[in-house]
């Protein structure tokens, strides 16, 4: 099913800037979330070439802060003895974990909406970001309405 | 009762109602065709090339509107039938495709004549399986056949693991098929309908662009109903050719890159654009910005993907073509007082007559034979009976100018993905289906050399295939771009070399006849029509003719090149 999609894409041209997949409560069912980008005529002709692929049985459009997003990062820091007390101060207020220590790194675990990912990255590029593993955003309406 | 894989696949496709399979053997599907000969209701037709079997089951499926089925082996079997269905694929008919598998547990080990098919066929096909348990093959085969033959047509590809063949389990046929993500609309929306019927009572010089859709849905007595009631001309696509019968006073034949001129015409200057089962083009509508600039447009399609992808849409409509016509139809007699628009429409019709009369199709011919010449001798000579088949290029251009197709599902050809060498399967494939009927391939030098051997298959099954080959010398269409915008730098397109024709005939021991003058031609075809079984002919014509009126690529389709 993953192929299909991520075949959909590329073969005509959509552009994939994120995409996560797992089993929902039912294991037969798949929830996969994509994050693209495109004027409306391109979002239309995206959703409607899903709607067309025989396994997809729904497809949502978050559009217009209607939908809570997160997406987890792991970011590796290089840590010294000058740059420590900030970096920890900054991970306190963006309510990150420090998941691992080393002699010269940390690694960070970070949830967040897109933004908040982005900010903390900025932040910490000046002290030496050795390697960010992102999860891609996973999202979710907002209030009583489930996506069915 | 507990059956192998091999015979729950030909039960199935017993129970699935299918009369013909178009397959060629091999290691993987060997236990398949060892049960065949105990399902004699199961006929088979053996190709001589996988992409010859495609095609066949391609043009039979065209023919006769039901499921075309293929059965090929695993490895080159399998990639053997790509082209075909791709080809399958872009004019949306309905094929099911069954390819033999290496053993599960070889899956993925770079075995002896292992393909992964599913993966090189996702995009090209409507949907495709890999069976890996004998317990769902049957609910499987049962859902590509549904999958095929519903909502927009298109081709299923199931992928058959030999041990699954041989693996036993008991055989429910299910009853029904149920697929959560996939249940196409067939009504239209009722207040879209009524928007429609507004529109058209409006309009004052409204155009039916119609197109392979109409013969999908068998809606052409709906079209033709529709279009007299409100005296609406009709232009159809290649793919709408034979949906509105082209000698009736308000047919505009074919529009588009190498439409008649008044069919271009038309499209530019009406204030309504009826799309029917159609899908805007890039081979309809040249400059997309320039095309129909003056209309209002109803796009009328099952499939949603086509309304507004490539021209802005004003009233969608997402239905079946048969069904919505209809329903349109009903709601006009209730409604429209008016009974008899041709009052009405009397100057806009006037105006489209003078088009016609300003630049007809026209060739001349003197002392070489032209191809246009063939083709109306035999539209002449056939009378409206025959099914036709082309290969591509201009072989199939000048036959869908200059032919008179008044039927549905009389003109088999690659629209979509234009495949040369389509012509001679599919023609034996539609003559399988209708064994009585004159079935001719308009072929190309070029173009029939590319399956030529799928003529032992016509002889194998005696089928009186006629094929004409227009015979110039040259990859005609890509000869003819070369000579109008690569200053006649005519680059490998040169096709001097090829077989004796007349010769190559003798050699499968069936009639070759050729015609190099003009008078010739006529009693060239009479004998093929007249001779049984499969003929071929071979006209030696006028090497360097081209295909007008021609609307160059990027140019807005009232910008035609006529001569």
């Amino acid at each position: 099913m993953l192929s299909r999609v991520a075949g959909l894409f590329s073969g005509r041209g959509f552009n994939i800037e994120s995409l996560s997949v797992a089993e929902t409560l039912d294991p037969m069912i798949s929830h996969m979330t994509i994050v693209t980008r495109g004027n409306d005529q391109i979002i239309e002709q995206v959703t409607k070439q899903l709607n067309k692929l025989i396994n997809i049985i729904k497809v949502v459009d978050f559009i217009n802060g209607d939908f809570v997003d997160r997406e987890i990062a792991l970011i590796k820091v290089s840590v010294n003895d000058g740059n420590r007390s900030e970096l920890l101060s900054i991970i306190n207020i963006f309510r990150g974990k420090v998941v691992d220590i080393s002699l010269d790194s940390y690694v960070i675990e970070i949830t967040g909406d897109e933004d908040k990912i982005k900010a903390i990255t900025t932040l910490l590029k000046p002290m030496g970001i050795k390697e960010v593993v992102r999860t891609g955003t996973v999202a979710m309406s907002r209030g009583t309405k489930t996506k069915g | 009762m507990r059956l192998k894989g091999a015979k729950i696949l030909l039960e199935t496709l017993v129970r699935e109602k299918t009369d013909v399979i178009f397959g060629y053997p091999g290691g993987a599907v060997i236990d398949i065709y060892h049960e065949l000969p105990n399902y004699p209701s199961l006929k088979h037709v053996l190709a001589r090339h996988e992409q010859g079997a495609v095609h066949a089951a391609d043009g039979y499926a065209r023919a006769s509107g039901r499921v075309g089925v293929c059965l090929v082996t695993s490895g080159p079997g399998a990639t053997n039938t790509v082209t075909g269905i791709a080809t399958a694929y872009m004019d949306s008919i309905p094929l099911v495709v069954f390819t033999g598998q290496v053993p599960t547990m070889l899956i993925g080990n770079d075995s002896f004549q292992e393909a992964d098919i599913v993966g090189i066929s996702r995009p090209c096909t409507k949907h495709n399986y890999l069976v890996k348990d004998v317990e769902e093959l049957a609910q499987t085969v049962k859902e590509a056949f549904y999958i095929a033959n519903t909502g927009r047509p298109g081709p299923v590809l199931v992928d058959l693991p030999k041990d699954v063949m041989n693996a036993l389990c008991e055989y429910h046929y299910p009853s029904v098929v149920k697929l959560q993500g996939y249940n196409p609309t067939i009504k239209g929306h009722p207040g879209q309908i009524k928007r429609i019927i507004a529109e058209i009572l409006k309009a004052e010089k409204p155009v039916l662009y119609v197109g392979g859709g109409v013969i999908s849905s068998n809606a052409s007595s709906e079209l033709l109903s529709l279009a007299h009631k409100l005296s609406i001309p009709v232009t159809t696509t290649l793919m709408g050719l034979g949906a509105f019968p082209e000698d009736d006073e308000l047919s505009l034949g074919m529009l588009g890159m190498h439409g008649a001129y008044r069919a271009n015409m038309a499209v530019t200057n009406c204030d309504l654009l009826i799309a029917v089962g159609a899908r805007f083009d890039d081979r309809v509508t040249g400059k997309i910005d320039e095309f129909a600039p003056l209309a209002k447009i109803i796009h009328i399609d099952i499939d949603p993907t086509s309304i507004s992808k490539n021209v802005p849409v004003d009233i969608p409509i997402v239905g079946d073509v048969k069904e919505t016509l209809s329903h349109i139809i009903d709601l006009l007699k209730k409604q429209d007082k008016q009974k008899d628009r041709k009052e009405i429409r009397k100057d806009w019709i006037q105006q489209i007559n003078e088009w016609k009369s300003t630049y007809p199709l026209a060739y001349v011919q003197k002392d070489v034979i032209k191809p246009q010449f063939i083709v109306e001798k035999i539209s002449e000579l056939t009378k409206g009976k025959a099914i036709i088949t082309t290969e591509v290029g201009q072989n199939q251009m000048w036959t869908a100018q200059y032919f008179k197709f008044l039927k549905p599902r009389t003109f088999l050809t690659s629209g979509g993905l234009g495949t040369m060498g389509y012509g001679l399967p599919a023609a034996i494939g539609a003559q399988i289906a209708f064994p009585d009927r004159i079935v001719i391939d308009i072929a190309g030098d070029g173009s029939i050399q590319m399956n030529i051997q799928e003529l032992a298959t016509a002889v194998q099954y005696n089928l009186p295939v006629k094929i004409a080959i227009i015979n110039n010398g040259y990859l005609g269409m890509v000869r003819q771009w070369q000579e109008l915008f690569y200053q006649k730098r005519y680059s490998y397109t040169n096709m001097d070399i090829a077989p004796d024709f007349v010769k190559l005939a003798q050699a499968y021991g069936i009639l070759g006849i050729r015609a190099s003058k003009p008078k010739e031609v006529g009693p060239v075809i009479e004998k093929a029509l007249s001779t049984p079984g499969p003929v071929i002919m071979d006209f030696v014509v006028e090497p360097e003719e081209g295909v007008y009126p021609m609307v160059p690529a990027g140019a807005p389709i009232n910008k035609m090149l006529l001569v």
